[in-house]
């Protein structure tokens, strides 16, 4: 019998043969494993677990369902409370919600709820198991800007409850982050997220690529001229942060958002489509975030030497401790407590290193982190040909200067209510990262959520 | 898909075509582009608006052959589409928002280099609808590259085409003529030029010196056109912009050409830089070894 303070190990791409190319990193379980890891949970009547996630899945419930064999019932009762789980079982930061709440955590390791999740949801895409949809539509039409997971979430929900909804996506591909941002190796996006989008198409949502609010056409115009009662927008918070320094606009030097952008959505890493990326022999990634691991490990199998650069110390890297430690194990360099100061660039035009300084933590700051403090005299310089910064996002002003009446904070964001996403205007609401600067996956699905149930409230009232 | 309804084969290497954009057409305006995707592996190409018709749902896009993607581009025909044709994008240029009596009084001065006569002209025609008549220089290699003249004459008060090798008009440079036009009298109180990134800068320098506010139009490289990726920031005086988003429209006294001459290399194959060669002249660094496009 195996240990059940342990979890049953998840099947994984050797790291040096992944790190060379860009099938998923993890396997997933099977249905056994799935039902073994299953069998550790202790089914709590006062599920700590629940309260760890932000949409209350009902964690022990879909548990019991996969204890049982009964895949199908699991993933009902996962799909009362998440759209996406095949996305969220991948990408959610489970050891900082659903899975620290855990009850075995406390002695042993939590159950692993996230890849019992995206079991469930793999198996379902595999089954082909279809949402249920609305018997007749109620005639009244919603329009959503944007499709990532707040859109998409949006969509489905107002869909199963009669609404003609069109979605209004700026590229040409559907998913937002989902397609753009993380890459291929930790989200499919043939297997994994245009399946689940083609069931949201299965509802009988209308999507329309290539359309950008603000340019194309603007809120007002969609409400006058286009009929639609209500919009809800879930633009994200796509807009890459530079950090100032000399050199930046040299040639080699991207926004982690153009890097990814080029090998995910325009698949720059497969020879047979035309758009190119400048891939790197040495490179340096400067953050530490999700976007930032998301980035190197990218280089990394693009063929690069690959360093991270970021100004705090490993306890403070914001991106999820399994991506931390894939990238290790892959063989991405930190270069910790490290700040660039500079991006050397020849005479070309062309990046040819970065001069660093070192840097030491030194008293909690307002957001409770050690700051970093420079270190006189420590500047060195690296030799590098590629420069990748990775400091954050903020949203794009697009929407909300082109919006009468449309109210912003001073982050950019739009100000919208969280339990139903009303905005400072009428009959338009929004939600994700759009509102809440950039965030999760399953936050954004949650907004998405808490916005479909706003604009209902509104037009079932009509 | 978006249909393509004419193409046409303006001069050597210069294509015109109609494409069937009706969103597009509705809403966009002189100074915005678009950018096309021809199938699913297709690169993301911006090309600026040549003109427009809003009752038919139409816009009219003006290119030059310049590497494998508008090589491509060229051999689709009346009746093929377009996978992805979005827009508009950037901002209207800065005339369309002012106040049309006081633009009255302006004397306006357009400068088109090559295929930038594509993007001057439905300013022109904008200009000429709302009453306003401008002067034009078009400047081409030879007289058998200078296109849309007859439709530039239809709109321009004055036309000035001019010809590098003398073949047909002014003999010379644009910049040239812009000289000669200033020693003639003529006073303008703007200039708007378009064209390759030397052209611009070289005129730019010229009505610095003849104290002339000048707009140029920046094609750096760009992805997404969003304002999503930074692909295409630039320097204007200190500060950064996003030409997809902050432009493509500038003050090109403010603009740092050499730096985007060197960014537009990044990804240039190796047709594309023998064409930046040609059109760029002495400024080309090629073979710099960095270039990831020669796949
Ligand atoms: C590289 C990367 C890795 C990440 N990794 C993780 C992870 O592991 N786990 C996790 O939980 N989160 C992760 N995130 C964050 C997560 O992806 C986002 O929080 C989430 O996608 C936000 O969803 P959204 O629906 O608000 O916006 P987005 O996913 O950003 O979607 C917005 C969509 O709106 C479109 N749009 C924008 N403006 C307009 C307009 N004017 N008109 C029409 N359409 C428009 C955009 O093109 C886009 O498709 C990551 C993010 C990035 C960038
Ligand atoms: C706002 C804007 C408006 C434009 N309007 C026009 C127009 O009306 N008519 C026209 O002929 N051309 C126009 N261009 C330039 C046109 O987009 C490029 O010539 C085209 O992308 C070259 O692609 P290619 O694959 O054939 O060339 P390649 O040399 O193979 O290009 C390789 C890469 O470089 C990029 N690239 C190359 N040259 C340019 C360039 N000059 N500008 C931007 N990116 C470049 C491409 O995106 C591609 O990724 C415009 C560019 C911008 C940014
Ligand atoms: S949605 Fe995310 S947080 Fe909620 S149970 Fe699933 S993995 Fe955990
Ligand atoms: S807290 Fe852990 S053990 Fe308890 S129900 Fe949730 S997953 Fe199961
Ligand atoms: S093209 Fe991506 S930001 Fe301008």
């Amino acid at each position: 019998m195996a240990d059940v303070l342990k979890r049953v190990p998840v099947r994984e791409q050797d790291a040096k043969v992944r790190a060379t190319n860009f099938e998923e990193v993890c396997y997933g379980y099977n249905m056994e494993e799935a039902m073994e890891e299953a069998s550790r949970c202790l089914n709590c009547k006062n599920a700590k677990c629940i309260q760890g996630c932000p949409v209350s899945i009902n964690i022990p419930g879909f548990i019991s369902k996969i204890k049982e064999g009964n895949i199908e019932e699991a993933y009902k009762v996962i799909g009362e409370s998440s759209a996406l789980p095949a996305i969220c079982g991948r990408v959610c930061p489970q050891e900082s919600q659903c899975e620290c709440k855990c009850i075995r955590g406390i002695k042993g390791e939590p159950v692993s709820i996230g890849k019992l999740e995206r079991f469930v949801a793999d198996y379902a895409l595999e089954n082909d198991i279809k949402p249920v949809k609305a018997e007749k539509t109620n005639g009244h039409k919603v329009a959503v800007i944007g499709s990532g997971p707040s859109g998409l979430t949006c969509a489905g929900d107002l869909a199963k409850l009669g609404y003609e909804v069109t979605v209004f996506e700026a590229l040409h591909e559907l998913g937002g982050v989902l397609v753009y941002g993380i890459p291929e190796f930790r989200l499919p996006k043939q297997k994994v997220v245009k399946k689940e989008i083609e069931k949201v198409k299965e509802l009988g949502v209308k999507f329309e690529t290539n359309v950008v609010i603000g340019k194309s056409t603007t809120i007002d115009q969609l409400m006058e001229e286009e009929d639609f009662e209500a919009v809800f927008i879930g633009s994200g918070a796509g807009l890459p942060m530079f950090m100032g320094i000399p050199g930046e606009t040299a040639n080699g030097v991207f926004s982690a958002n153009e890097y990814l952008t080029r090998s995910n959505l325009m698949k720059a890493f497969d020879s047979s489509y035309d758009t190119p990326i400048a891939a790197g022999k040495k490179v340096a990634v400067v953050g530490g975030g999700n976007v930032a691991m998301d980035a190197a490990r990218t280089a990394l199998r693009l063929g690069a030497e690959v360093h991270i650069v970021y100004r705090r110390s490993e306890a403070e890297l914001p991106a999820r401790v399994e991506e931390v430690h894939h990238a290790k194990e892959e063989g991405v360099i930190f270069d910790l407590l490290t700040n660039p100061k500079e991006i050397l660039v020849d005479e070309n035009g062309w990046v040819k290193g970065m001069k660093v300084i070192k840097m030491e933590l030194g008293e909690p700051d307002a957001s409770g982190r050690r700051r970093p403090m420079e270190i006189p005299g420590s500047e060195y310089e690296i030799e590098l040909d590629t420069v990748i910064m990775s400091l954050g996002t903020s949203p794009n002003p697009l929407i909300a200067s082109t919006t009468k009446g449309l109210e912003t904070n001073r982050r950019k964001c739009i100000v919208a209510e969280e339990e139903n996403g009303q905005t400072s205007k009428a009959c338009v609401f929004a939600g994700g990262d759009a509102v809440t600067g950039a965030a999760t996956v399953i936050l954004a699905m949650g907004a998405g959520k808490a916005g479909a149930k706003g604009i209902h409230e509104l037009l079932s009232r009509k | 898909m978006y249909k393509i309804l004419k193409a046409e084969k303006l001069a050597d290497m210069i294509y015109l075509m109609d494409v069937e954009a009706p969103r597009v057409a509705r809403h966009c305006e002189p100074g915005q582009f678009v950018i096309v995707k021809m199938d699913e592996k297709g690169e993301r190409i911006p090309l600026t608006i040549c003109d427009y018709d809003r009752e038919v749902g139409t816009i009219t896009i003006v290119f030059q052959t310049v590497g494998a993607s508008t090589h491509k581009m060229a051999e689709l025909k009346a009746g093929d589409a377009f996978r992805d044709f979005t827009g508009p994008l950037g901002c209207p240029s800065e005339f369309v928002g002012e106040d049309i009596e006081s633009l009255k009084n302006k004397k306006i001065l357009f400068v088109a280099g090559g295929v930038g006569a594509a993007p001057v002209y439905p300013q022109v025609k904008w200009m000429k609808e709302h009453g306003i008549d401008v002067d034009v220089i078009v400047g081409s290699k030879t007289k058998d590259m200078l296109i849309l003249e007859s439709e530039m004459r239809a709109v321009a008060g004055n036309y000035y085409p001019c010809t590098d090798d003398g073949t047909y008009g002014h003999a010379g440079m644009v910049t040239t003529k812009i000289e000669k036009l200033a020693e003639e009298g003529n006073k303008y109180d703007v200039c708007v030029a378009i064209g390759p990134m030397i052209m611009m800068k070289f005129v730019c320098l010229l009505t610095k010196k003849l104290n002339i506010p000048t707009i140029v139009s920046m094609n750096p490289i760009m992805v997404d056109g969003t304002g999503m990726c930074g692909a295409c920031r630039l320097h204007i005086g200190d500060e950064i912009k996003f030409a997809c988003v902050d432009g493509p429209e500038f003050d090109g006294h403010l603009v740092n050409f050499d730096e985007a001459m060197k960014r537009q290399q990044m990804y240039k194959t190796e047709e594309g830089r023998a064409m930046l060669k040609l059109q760029e002249g002495d400024t080309h660094h090629g073979g710099c070894g960095h270039c990831g496009g020669d796949k």
